[in-house]
């Protein structure tokens, strides 16, 4: 299975390729990939050299370009397209069915990828964008369990890639509104959920509360761990409780199923994080790498140790193993 | 089949002992703040890329507060004109405060420790403008700086014995375990 890593900048990107990584993920420096976040991102420059070095070490590089273009601006989207294919990437990951339509005929041998932003999570779906555009690999929802992802490779033939570590979004991948509703922005269309400039910590009584567009989304106390301040990872008051009601603050470690999602058939392994700093990405790609490497050599997977690296400071095998059911 | 092995992440940093901040107390901080001023300028000029990341973010004025020493610091990076100075407590009206122990802000600015674990473990935080400080925090971790030679240097032969040992300390730092959710 190939290791698929994220790369927020180049020293992040030389950090994943030094770290293991058979293929880096990155985008422009702009709105048209999901993590627009300040200080983050590629120009066209960095992404030539980036991509450059990636290949002097057999490594290749995906661009993602997996927002929703907004109305009256496609051309913002059809350069990042035009930019990263005549920059060498090796794939486009795409959500959007305009810039999937639009990458498949200007660039009909591009390779493209169906970025999990797009919701693809049967294979009726994954056929429609195989037949209409060529896309040669879909990133599955974090909503499927290692069963259903089983029958999805058997009925699919398009390559399959799941995310293996590394934040969770709630199951409506694509499709969610919760940091729209909070301030005008949201990861679908601006690229950025929950953005850091409409987010305040302030201490009060002893806490430390986190606010987003205004409103209360949850209060630490001395030592508590803590998550990233979105809606989705918010505490509030209900009628039957307080609590979290969507989820937890929890990141996704699911090295403990490689060995079932490697009999499922899945293609790649994906590591979130784009947003996180260096000392993430050589750690955690190193970490999986070493796992697969015992895999392949027949030992059992040794535990990741990642538990510092996440979200909360606690980890879940998400919907891979779904308990509830 | 052989026992799996754990393979550990570095990612709590340690504290100061105490003694060693009370020691620094009654140091003066004025031979610092050429040394500051040079630093920031040699970052200027050796890594213009941070300016570039940082973009409209160069403009504002961020304090950071190493919570395990008597000292903090303020930093405007403003291109061209850069300000870093030293002060005993940091000044009202600055545009966003990172908080936290020398080694992590030394950690994390030479990116061997990751910023978001570091918050997730409350081990660092940020007041005011959230964005501005993810700005810098992105901006440094791209630029690869040894930022504890450059910020401990001003102190002379000391300030570098003091990063070599915070180096080594971080280094010596096993991760505690957390809990699984599920």
């Amino acid at each position: 299975m190939e290791l698929i890593c994220p790369a927020g900048t180049p020293a992040s990107l030389e950090a994943a390729v030094e770290a293991g990584a058979d293929a880096v993920y990155c985008g422009f420096r702009d709105e048209t990939n999901a993590r627009n976040f300040p200080g983050l991102n590629f120009s066209r420059h960095e992404l030539r050299k980036g991509i450059a070095l990636a290949h002097r070490h057999g490594v290749k590089v995906l661009v993602a370009i997996n927002t929703f273009a907004r109305a009256g601006s496609f051309g913002l989207w059809q350069a990042a397209i035009d930019d990263a294919v005549a920059a060498g990437a090796d794939a486009l990951i795409l959500a959007d069915l305009a810039t999937l339509d639009y990458a498949a005929r200007h660039h009909p041998t591009q390779r493209l990828h169906v970025s999990v932003q797009a919701g693809a999570a049967n294979p009726d779906a994954i056929r429609f964008y195989a037949e209409s555009f060529g896309t040669r690999r879909v990133v599955l929802p974090r909503v499927l369990n290692v069963m259903e992802i089983a029958s999805i490779v058997r009925e699919s033939a398009c390559e399959t890639e799941v995310f293996v570590f590394g934040g969770l979004c709630v199951m409506e991948e694509g499709r969610c509104s919760l940091s729209s509703y909070a301030t005008g922005q949201s990861p679908n269309m601006n690229g950025v959920c929950s953005p850091a400039s409409h987010v305040a910590y302030t201490e009060r009584e002893g806490q430390i509360v986190s606010t987003l567009g205004g409103f209360t989304i949850n209060s630490f106390g001395k030592d508590e761990p803590a998550g990233y301040p979105t809606l989705c990872k918010g505490r509030f008051n209900t009628p039957k409780g307080s609590g979290y009601i969507f989820e937890e603050p929890v990141s996704l470690d699911a090295a403990v199923m490689l060995p079932a999602l490697r009999e499922a058939g899945v293609t790649a392994l994906k590591i979130e994080g784009r947003q996180r700093g260096r000392a993430y990405i050589a750690g955690v790609v190193r970490s999986f790498r070493n796992i697969l490497a015992a895999l392949d050599e027949g030992h059992r997977a040794p535990i990741s140790g990642l538990a510092a690296m996440a979200e909360g400071q606690a980890s879940t095998v998400g919907a891979y193993r779904k308990g509830w059911r | 089949m052989p026992e799996p092995e754990t393979t550990g992440l570095l990612a709590m940093p340690p504290r100061l002992p105490p003694w060693l901040s009370r020691a620094m107390e009654p140091l003066p901080l004025a031979p610092l703040q050429p040394a500051l001023a040079l630093m920031l300028a040699c970052v200027g000029r050796s890594y213009p890329d941070l300016y570039d990341r940082l973009g409209e973010h160069a403009e504002k004025r961020f304090g950071v507060d190493p919570t395990d020493l008597p000292l903090a610091f303020v930093l405007e990076p403003r291109p061209g004109r850069p300000v870093a100075r030293a002060v005993r407590t940091l000044p009202a009206g600055l545009d966003t405060c990172i908080r936290g122990p020398l080694a992590g802000l030394i950690g994390m600015a030479e990116g061997t420790l990751d910023g978001d674990a570091l918050f997730f473990s409350r081990v660092l935080w940020v007041e005011g403008d959230v964005a501005a400080s993810l700005a810098l925090r992105n901006a440094i971790d791209d630029a690869r700086i040894d930022f504890g030679k450059l910020l401990l240097g001003g102190f002379g032969p000391l300030g570098a014995r003091l990063a070599e040992f915070i180096r080594v300390r971080m280094r010596a730092r096993p991760v505690a375990g957390g809990s699984s959710w599920n």
